[in-house]
């Protein structure tokens, strides 16, 4: 697992308060790990201030799931 | 209309000196004192070092850890004290009508820390906003009732009462006509408040509210001693489960005590200091006496709002002995601010859970801390000094004064 994916993984965990086991590619934030519209906000904020990057809105709206997380991710951080 | 009849079933308390109820009565009786040096924050540079804060807790034994998250201190705490009163009514959601069960909760401040968090990392930063989006939802003081209510599935009335250190019994009052008018069957009623932090103590010294005795933080809280020089900051919460007569009745409820009487005054006069006749505290226990249909020579015992500081005691006492001449004599008199500090909005709801806990224990707590005798303070009263006493108790009435010029009084009466 890359590093970014390590780190999107344990952002994931302890703001949603799952489990790591829970935190799968296919997991969807809102379906799967109980976030509500606020969770997901603030993970969007989290992966911006991690990653020192600014997502804008339209494609925030597209990050669902944990995978999506850690492809967006991969593509657009700083390295 | 016939107004129907109060009483209390259920009580929850996490306090500095107990964090459940009958640890709480444990503390008051036995004359502990809460005040210590501050953990929460480094207070090394503060004018006054020390507090009366919660111990021993951990959010996270009573709430789910995600969502302790999204809730300010003193939303925690009120959960906590919610659900010690609510197991103790026994009641059941399942079989009461929930539209008819409300939830009225109170603060002084709210969310201060969170609101001071928020606003420190943001001007730790470059100007790019990154405010979380639980920020307001953490902070706004309604959002203890609006908890409560999702918690238990309360649909009935719902909201915040703000009167500072006057809020809890003024929320309490508010639970109790709204029952009386048949409104709700049901309110969940109380205060909690988390003040422990830089800008709560910064404020409040400021102001020089605060008791500067940092060499002996567990004597600082000294009401009517003439050494006295300001409160102690308290933190936590009391609730109360009110419930219509009837309809503790007839599930079988265990009933405390009955709330007879309420009075809600102003001073009208200034922000902080107390009207120097004393007009609306004369004229706030007089309301409640009068509502409750009793003589003033039927209380046994006043919960004062006796906050330890030099201008707000003897004000109080001249008021007491100007409603109650000579009965003021016969009565107990006590701050139990002595040992808890004082918790702002939640002192009053704490302070009618002594109140009621006096009347079921035929014992009154005691003023702590008594050194020295103030010649402004009639000696000749009661305060209950150092020492709980036992007597009789049928009837206990509880002030709470606040900034703003805000009085309340509430009286209980045993329950037969």
């Amino acid at each position: 697992m890359s590093e970014i994916a390590q780190k999107v993984k344990s952002i994931i965990v302890d703001k949603l308060g799952v489990e790591e086991s829970e935190v799968t590619p296919d997991a969807s934030f809102t379906n799967d790990l109980g976030a509500d519209s606020l969770d997901t906000v603030e993970l969007i904020m989290e992966f911006e201030k991690e990653f020192n990057i600014s997502i804008p809105d339209d494609q925030a709206e597209n990050i669902t799931t944990v995978g999506q997380a850690i492809a967006y991710l991969e593509e657009h951080a700083q390295k | 209309m016939q107004l129907k009849r109060v009483v209390v079933t259920g009580m929850g308390a996490l306090t500095p000196i107990g964090n459940n109820v009958p640890a709480y009565w444990q503390g008051l009786k036995n004359g502990v004192s809460g005040a210590a040096l501050i953990t929460k924050f480094d207070a090394t540079k503060f004018r006054t070092k020390f507090a009366c804060e919660v111990k021993n807790f951990n959010a996270e034994d009573f709430i789910d850890k995600k969502e302790v998250r999204r809730l300010d201190p003193f939303c925690q705490y009120a959960l906590v004290a919610t659900d010690e009163a609510m197991k103790d009514s026994g009641l059941d959601v399942e079989k009461i009508d929930l539209d008819k069960a409300g939830v009225i909760w109170g603060s002084g401040i709210g969310g201060l820390k969170s609101f001071q968090d928020e606003a420190m990392a943001f001007a730790r930063g470059d100007g790019t906003p990154r405010i979380s989006p639980f920020f307001i939802t953490k902070m706004i003081i309604d959002l203890s009732a609006g908890h409560i209510s999702m918690k238990y599935g309360f649909r009935g009335l719902n909201f915040s009462v703000v009167s500072a250190c006057a809020t809890g019994t003024n929320a309490i009052i508010d639970a109790f006509n709204y029952i009386r008018l048949g409104k709700a069957n049901v309110i969940i009623t109380g205060g909690s408040e988390m003040a422990t932090t830089e800008t709560g103590i910064g404020g409040f010294n400021a102001m020089k509210a605060l008791s500067e005795r940092n060499d002996s933080p567990e004597t600082a809280s000294r009401p009517y001693d003439k050494d006295r020089d300001g409160f102690v900051l308290g933190e936590g919460a009391g609730a109360l489960i009110l419930e219509e007569l009837e309809h503790a009745k007839a599930r079988g409820a265990k009933i405390y005590a009955e709330l007879v009487g309420g009075g809600m005054t102003a001073d009208a006069y200034h922000v902080s200091a107390p009207h120097p006749e004393g007009l609306g505290v004369i004229a706030v226990m007089k309301s409640a006496i009068e509502d409750a249909g009793i003589q003033p020579t039927d209380v046994d015992y006043i919960n004062t709002h006796g906050t330890s500081t030099p201008i707000g005691d003897p004000q109080e006492i001249k008021a007491i002995q100007k409603v109650f001449g000579e009965h003021a004599y016969k009565l107990n008199i006590s701050s139990t601010k002595s040992m808890t500090g004082h918790l702002l909005g939640a002192a009053g709801a704490i302070e009618s859970i002594a109140s009621i806990l006096a009347i079921q224990h035929q014992t009154v707590p005691p003023t702590i801390n008594h050194f020295t005798d103030d010649e402004e303070i009639d000696a000749k009263l009661n305060f209950t000094f150092n020492k709980a006493q036992e007597r009789k108790v049928e009837v206990a009435l509880s002030n709470t004064f606040g900034f703003g010029g805000h009085n309340c009084s509430v009286i209980f009466r045993k329950y037969e």
